[in-house]
């Protein structure tokens, strides 16, 4: 690895005067940034090692609505008796996500940051303009059975391979950040970027910037009928081919009065078209869901190798459409792919 | 230990000046250590080549393989993808330190008892995983601790019987509906 130092601040006034210094990165699980610095593909000058920030509670806020701390660890925050009752999505995706030991390590902050799986990327050897602009991209007409269908750009199509942020967009969470220019929040859908022709800016956050939390707004109308359904290459443990996050508030009627999905694993960022999801109000039937799939995957496009994906996805959002009815799955494990008996299922 | 490996900041000094060489004091097994690292040294490497803790083992040295799970303050990790000054002040227990003196951990006699291993190289991270396993308390069934034992890849395929050995410490009820050879295709995928 490279030759580099090491600080570790103690408040977040001195992590965020840290920061400011020649190719700083924040630290936090180390479970991707480790990892990219022993490929040589990110190679920080300075890490400064944020865990003894106290940024790691998670509590109720005065709106009805769960903050996480950036640095709560990804299975402290699924396994929290408020996330697993409000929240099941987010508990569901979280644990669909990696392996035990890296949701032990795991920051919730450093889970946003999480840099693409693309084998290009991830190999210094070849070119990639996320990983050196301007050198080209080997996925467009190479191996790309994991790559975007949608949101991708002639420059990169790299997918973004977290789980818990498709289901942050789908619950429209808000990351709270902080520098020396003072704090501001970042709606998700603003949060990660596409492409475009800057692959190598994956998210809006300023190089200064500190994630210091995620606020969840009140989803209790949704969590009777959500599901986080994963499809991917092995049972456990591999990254999405296609994801799907579904969440539905059914009145009385059995009539769909709310509904969101955002989807992982086809495109640079989580996939979501707000203004479609009135498509899904009404009666559920199957029409209705093949409709709004049609237009949520409206422009999608293959790149040969993942031209699966197309048809996978439309698949994926109807049985997601379909089980979130039914009630809430858990598919990780957790509850062993039983229906939970909560709302009006 | 290896009297080839220097821990002092003036032996590792004189071999490279020019690195920045930070404290680092560390609970392992029990015993108490105040080195001086280097930042870029990972927790694995401090504990086989510093300490010449060699039971934690390096397989792919990318968090994929599970070879390399510790506990840190009781907690599973995956040592090869975390420096080891990020774990300052922390009780690390590695495979050498699962036994009560002479008397083994029940999962390390579990493991002998089914035959829960063949080559043994993954075996200290299967040993150190399933003790966070159980820790942690939320697996009931041995399809579940499949799911929950998935960052653990055993290339000799010994996973029905680590299934086995971890049930019995856990005390699962052996549910017949489980067998081995469809739990794997149940848990993680979705219901149809």
């Amino acid at each position: 690895m490279n030759p580099l130092s090491f600080v570790v601040p103690f408040d977040q006034q001195a992590a965020l005067e840290q920061i400011r210094s020649d190719g700083a990165r924040f630290v936090a699980g180390g479970t991707n940034l480790v990892d990219l610095m022993k490929e040589r593909i990110m190679l920080p000058q300075r890490l400064v090692d944020i865990n003894r920030l106290p940024l790691d509670a998670i509590e109720e806020d005065e709106h009805g609505g769960l903050m996480l701390g950036a640095l709560a660890r990804n299975a402290a925050t699924a396994y929290h008796p408020l996330v697993l009752e409000r929240y099941p999505l987010l508990s569901a995706a979280i644990l669909a996500g990696a392996s035990p030991q890296i949701r032990n390590m795991a920051s919730n902050g450093g889970n946003l940051l999480q840099r693409t799986r693309c084998h290009y990327f991830y190999d210094a050897q070849v070119p990639c303009n996320k990983r050196e602009p301007g050198t080209g991209c080997p996925a467009i007409g190479g191996l790309s059975r994991q790559h975007a269908i949608l949101g991708a750009s002639a420059a990169c199509i790299a997918t973004h391979p977290s789980d818990m942020c498709v289901a942050l967009g789908a619950l429209e969470a808000r990351v709270q950040v902080a520098s020396q220019r003072g704090e501001r929040e970042i709606a998700f859908a603003d949060f990660h970027r596409l492409p475009g022709d800057t692959p190598q800016i994956d998210t809006n956050l300023a190089p200064d910037e500190l994630i210091t939390g995620i606020a969840l707004p009140s989803a209790e109308r949704f969590a009777g009928h959500s599901i986080y359904l994963k499809l991917r290459e092995r049972a456990s443990y591999a990254f999405a081919l296609v994801s799907v996050a579904a969440m539905l508030d059914i009145g009385e009627d059995g009539a769909i009065r709310d509904a969101r999905v955002a989807l992982g694993g086809v495109a640079h960022k989580p996939w979501r078209l707000p203004e479609a999801e009135a498509l899904l109000h009404g009666t559920p039937d199957a029409a209705r869901f093949a409709a709004f799939a049609e237009r949520l995957l409206a422009g999608a496009q293959g790149q040969g190798g993942n031209d699966f994906k197309l048809t996978m996805a439309r698949r994926a959002i109807v049985r997601a459409l379909n089980m979130a009815v039914a009630g809430t799955y858990n598919n990780t494990g957790h509850t062993n792919g039983t229906v939970m008996t909560r709302g009006a299922a | 230990m290896d009297t080839r490996i220097s821990t002092t900041a003036a032996e590792r000094g004189q071999a490279a000046p020019a690195v920045p060489l930070y404290p680092l004091s560390l609970r392992v097994n029990g015993a108490e250590h105040q080195l001086y690292v280097e930042a870029w040294v990972s927790l694995l490497d401090l504990l086989r080549d510093r300490l010449a803790l060699t039971g934690t083992k390096k397989g792919c040295d990318q968090g994929q393989c599970g070879a390399c799970t510790v506990l840190v303050d009781g907690k599973r990790i995956n040592s090869c993808l975390t420096l080891a000054l990020m774990q300052e002040g922390r009780s690390i227990t590695t495979v050498e330190g699962l036994a009560n003196g002479s008397a083994l951990h029940p999962l390390q006699q579990a493991f002998i008892k089914h035959d829960a291993f063949q080559c043994g190289y993954c075996t200290p991270g299967q040993l150190c995983s399933g003790v966070g396993l159980i820790s942690e308390g939320q697996a009931q069934d041995r399809a579940q601790v499949r799911e929950l034992m998935s960052g653990n890849v055993c290339r000799c395929g010994a996973y029905p019987q680590i299934v086995a050995a971890m049930a019995e410490v856990m005390q699962l009820p052996d549910n017949s509906q489980d067998r081995d050879d469809n739990a794997g295709a149940r848990v993680g995928t979705v219901p149809a």
